[in-house]
């Protein structure tokens, strides 16, 4: 195998990263190794390492390139720097890697806790009562009791049918 | 309509009353929201702007609190009447300088406030006179939630209500409130409570908001993260902090009355002695006489002296407000002059403050209590 960076060399160091589901895989020789920092453990960051390397589009994406742009209104990375704002609500899907760790910092959690409009939260409930008759569902198919389960399938209809028509709620 | 006929009069303004007066001027809580088929205003075009200002408008208008309401757009108001409003408290400085595409909605009771088209499509906020943040809320959460049935906002189940800042994300709130704190200050304790509120997640700003100076010893305190947090517990946690700094600043008068009688006596005595007196005046040196004053009757050594009478004057007094009784343009130096006029007419019916002994003070400041 050769080395990743200079391409000439045979890698004798391999490293994997693993960040959140995400495994990146490098493999360097002793000199690329030395140079990028690798002995270095608290200097070296496998991310920086592949970004350096121009490597494939979904790194870039994932350490938040400059090239991303907003598909629906046409904001990149590089205009969120300059006004610390973003383009439209779509952006926040758009940079969502990139805004993650932003996240983190600024606020308590990352995770929204608090009000919900008042039509999604019925939606909401909705999913929620369906996992739980799922959930009861699958017991009583365990423990044989046929007829409580057929209740529940009755149910799971019902729900499901108020889940993919909200105008009936 | 004429944004001066709707506006409540300055010395009405004054008069309002709630809890914790003393030292909360005013409670407000305000909430960032945006449709979810436009970019937001920074980023969107002039007629995106236009279109979203036609959608909310009327939507706002629908609201049984906003009957009888003041919309104007921000390109038709003078430059004159934006400065007012921003001293009025009832627009930002940002929503001030936004033009074409971005408007304004007031309510008569001068509580509910709609800018739309300033950060964010829209941003609502309530106000209240005192603490009473929790009052604001209700009022806020109870427009926001007729709205959400005209309007389509942008909300993710994750992120919550998408704002064109990602520090507004979440809940889109900002629950403030503007402290008086002249004990503060001159007991020179202002910087740790600063600090010690900072660490706590909470901002402290000046008394226009953000980047802005605390003129007559105002100062706003408000939260900072918007996210993973739910709106209650905001509200909770702030007025938590709130009662501790409304404490530690009684405190620091009773003590400066205490041990630093005659420091404390100097300054109030002084305030009045130059605002009395004065012939040319800055607003910023008047701001800062006026909050001296404001102590002075909180404690007592303006005994009949209504507080009303020293906030009506921190209205009037500002800049916009100034020149809005003169029907010429003025210069810096001439509305100092006529300022110092106004403040020496109107402190003509206050004798100057009689210094009381630490026992007499004791007993003012209980009455001042309740």
């Amino acid at each position: 195998m050769l080395c990743c960076v200079c391409k000439e060399k045979e890698a004798t160091v391999h490293l994997t990263q693993i960040a959140g589901d995400k495994m990146q895989k490098v493999d360097l020789c002793e000199e690329c190794a030395k140079t990028k920092g690798v002995n270095d453990p608290t200097g070296f960051s496998l991310a920086d390492l592949l970004l350096g390397l121009g490597a494939s589009q979904e790194i870039e994406q994932a350490g938040g390139g400059a090239e991303v742009k907003c598909p629906r209104c046409g904001f990149t990375q590089a205009d969120f720097k300059k006004a610390g704002r973003l383009g439209c609500p779509d952006c926040y899907k758009t940079f969502s890697d990139a805004l993650e760790g932003l996240l983190k910092t600024m606020h308590k959690g990352t995770r929204h806790v608090g009000k919900v409009p008042e039509s999604l939260r019925q939606s909401r409930d909705l999913a929620d009562r369906l996992k739980t008759l799922q959930k009861k569902l699958a017991k009583a198919i365990e423990a044989e009791d046929f007829e409580e389960a057929a209740i529940l399938r009755d149910e799971i209809k019902q729900t499901t049918v108020r889940l993919s028509s909200p105008a009936a709620t | 309509m004429d944004l001066h006929h709707f506006l409540t009069p300055p010395a009405e303004t004054a008069r309002r009353k709630g809890p914790y007066d003393r030292i909360v001027t005013s409670s407000r809580v305000r909430l960032a929201r945006n449709l979810r088929e436009a970019p937001f205003p920074g980023w969107g075009k002039k007629q995106d702007r236009i279109r979203i200002l036609e959608a909310i408008r009327p939507a706002v208008a629908t609201l049984p609190e906003m009957k009888e309401s003041f919309f104007e757009t921000m390109d038709t108001l003078s430059t004159l009447d934006k400065q007012i409003l921003v001293e009025r408290h009832l627009i930002s400085r940002e929503h001030a300088a936004k033009g074409v595409g971005s408007g304004l909605v007031l309510n008569r009771e001068e509580t509910l406030c709609f800018m739309i088209n300033e950060e964010d499509h829209l941003r609502m906020q309530a106000l209240r006179p005192g603490l009473q943040l929790r009052q604001a809320w209700a009022a806020i959460d109870q427009a926001d939630s007729a709205l959400e049935k005209r309007l389509d906002y942008a909300f993710s189940p994750e992120l919550g209500y998408l704002t064109a800042c990602p520090t507004n994300l979440g809940t889109g709130i900002r629950v403030s409130a503007m402290l008086h704190l002249p004990g503060l200050v001159l007991a020179e304790q202002i910087n740790p409570i600063i600090q010690s509120v900072n660490k706590l997640g909470l901002a402290v700003r000046g008394l226009y908001g953000e980047g802005t100076e605390a003129l007559g010893n105002v100062f706003q305190v408000s939260n900072q993260m918007t996210l993973g947090e739910s709106e209650s517990a905001i509200v909770e946690r702030l007025e938590k902090v709130l009662a501790q700094i409304i404490e530690h600043e009684e405190n620091a008068r009773a003590t400066l009355l205490e041990k630093k009688t005659k420091m404390m006596f100097n300054h109030i005595g002084r305030a009045y002695g130059i605002l009395a007196n004065a012939h040319s005046i800055s607003s910023k040196e008047t701001m800062n006489l006026l909050s001296l004053m404001r102590m002075g009757v909180d404690v007592g050594l303006f005994p009949g002296v209504d507080r009303a009478l020293v906030d009506e004057l921190f209205i009037l007094t500002q800049p916009a407000h100034l020149q809005k009784q003169h029907s010429e343009k003025l210069s810096a130096e001439e509305r100092d002059l006529l300022r110092a006029d106004m403040v020496r007419e109107r402190l003509k019916s206050v004798s100057r403050p009689i210094p009381k002994s630490p026992g007499a003070v004791d007993a003012g400041l209980d009455k001042a209590e309740k």
